[in-house]
């Protein structure tokens, strides 16, 4: 089993189009380098050059906002789901 | 008491109600784990937002920066502008509000009936858009009062003094407060009251996570983020998608007879996935869940019927939340 990566529209130029990618990793930090070893670039998109998390982008696992579960630290399990959003001005507000 | 001069002392008070039916069972000689939900749509307009346009304009007031007919302008397409529309109109100023284009005919006819004037922004643009056109259109005109609920801190400051202590008051033992995460305002001062009196409380997020239609135009490097957001008040976010946020919405008013709107929904998401963990460690837990508005609004959407992956499909590229 892997990890099941859901791309944005606007990031799926790395990614051959694909909307979902897997891969593999202790750490959110580790799939991202995983991931990056097959769609370079898409790393650099989402983590700064001091190596946080960029601010306008949300990383999710199994539906919860990795920023509180210690961002690029965070521990992945086979089988979790993990979602890259853009933040956006909220909705109907 | 419920007898008050005006339409606008009569917000807030909202009542707070158990969930008996929703709520998890734990086993037998297990602490209780109970869902409570405070019915926002019992405020004037029918929404939470009350709250917030009422202390946004009355500190406007008290700052001297409103004054007597005087024009409000404000970047919204939902409850927001309603509850604007209902202080302007009752307090004597005139309101615009900036929207995106493709928003619902029924939010325009509710914001033209309460004597709102509308300005479309692009509908591309989403709200991202109708932000920047306000912020452009108030340059162009100084003299009109810009109240921006994603930056103003007495958004934050109502739920401070008026939704923080309501729970409080009608819960002392809250383990947990879940809300929508928009503005923020909600989450902020709700958030940072409770955290103040109550040890170890649990501040919890729900974000609406839309159909890929809505994101599909968002450059990353170009995003936004309210400036009242504060990563710290909050112990958890969740983001929910549209199919979840239904299904929750359906089960509201099946289990329990609240008839809510779609945001609700994913409020009480995560509010769930929060009482259930708390079982499952065996702990017990009061969770107070915010229920934003009803559903009434969103009945065009034709999402309250059908299947879920109907209503999904229905809800697809809009703001449902």
């Amino acid at each position: 089993m892997a990890i099941e990566v859901r791309i944005p529209t606007i990031l799926r130029g790395y990614t051959g189009g694909a909307k979902v990618v897997e891969g593999a990793g202790d750490t959110l930090g580790d799939l991202l380098t995983d991931l990056d070893s097959r769609h370079e670039g898409l790393r650099a998109r989402l983590v700064t050059d001091a190596g946080a998390l960029h601010r306008f982008v949300n990383v999710y696992v199994n539906d919860e906002d990795v920023r509180f579960l210690g961002a690029l630290d965070a521990k992945l399990n086979d089988g979790d789901s993990v979602t890259i959003l853009p933040a956006v001005a909220g909705g109907a507000r | 008491m419920s007898r008050y001069d005006s339409l606008l002392d009569a917000c807030g008070g909202t009542p707070l109600v158990g969930l008996p039916r929703l709520s998890p069972t734990v086993p037998e000689g297990a602490p209780p784990v109970r869902l409570w939900a405070k019915l926002e749509d019992r405020n004037p307009t029918g929404s939470i937002k009350d709250r917030a346009a009422m202390f946004m304009v009355r500190r406007a007031e008290e700052e001297g920066r409103l004054r007597p007919g005087d024009t409000i302008l404000e970047p919204t397409s939902g409850n927001t502008g309603i509850s604007l529309a209902m202080v302007a109109k009752l307090r004597g100023y005139r309101l615009v509000c900036v929207m995106p284009e493709n928003v619902s005919a029924e939010r325009v006819q509710l914001l033209r009936m309460y004597g709102a004037e509308i300005i479309f922004s692009p509908a591309a643009g989403g709200s991202n858009q109708a932000v920047a056109t306000a912020k452009q259109i108030s340059a162009e005109h100084p003299d009109w009062v810009m109240l921006y609920q994603y930056g103003n801190e007495a958004n934050a400051r109502a739920h401070y003094e008026t939704t923080g202590p309501e729970l409080l008051r009608d819960l002392p033992t809250i383990t947990h407060f879940v809300a929508g995460l928009g503005t923020t305002g909600t989450l902020m001062g709700t958030g940072r009251y409770l955290r103040e009196k109550v040890e170890g409380i649990q501040v919890v997020a729900a974000e609406p996570r839309y159909g890929e239609l809505v994101y599909g135009l968002r450059n990353i490097d170009e995003g936004y983020v309210p400036e009242l957001y504060d990563a710290t008040v909050l112990s958890r976010r969740f983001s929910v998608g549209t199919r979840d946020a239904v299904l929750r919405t359906r089960q509201l008013v099946e289990v329990e007879g609240i008839f809510a709107g779609f945001s609700t929904g994913a409020i009480l998401h995560a509010a769930l996935a929060v009482a259930h963990e708390a079982v499952r460690a065996g702990r017990g837990a009061d969770v107070a869940f915010v229920v934003a508005d009803g559903g009434w609004k969103y009945l065009s959407t034709g999402a309250y019927g059908g299947t879920l992956a109907e209503a999904e499909e229905a809800l697809e590229g809009q703001l449902w939340a």
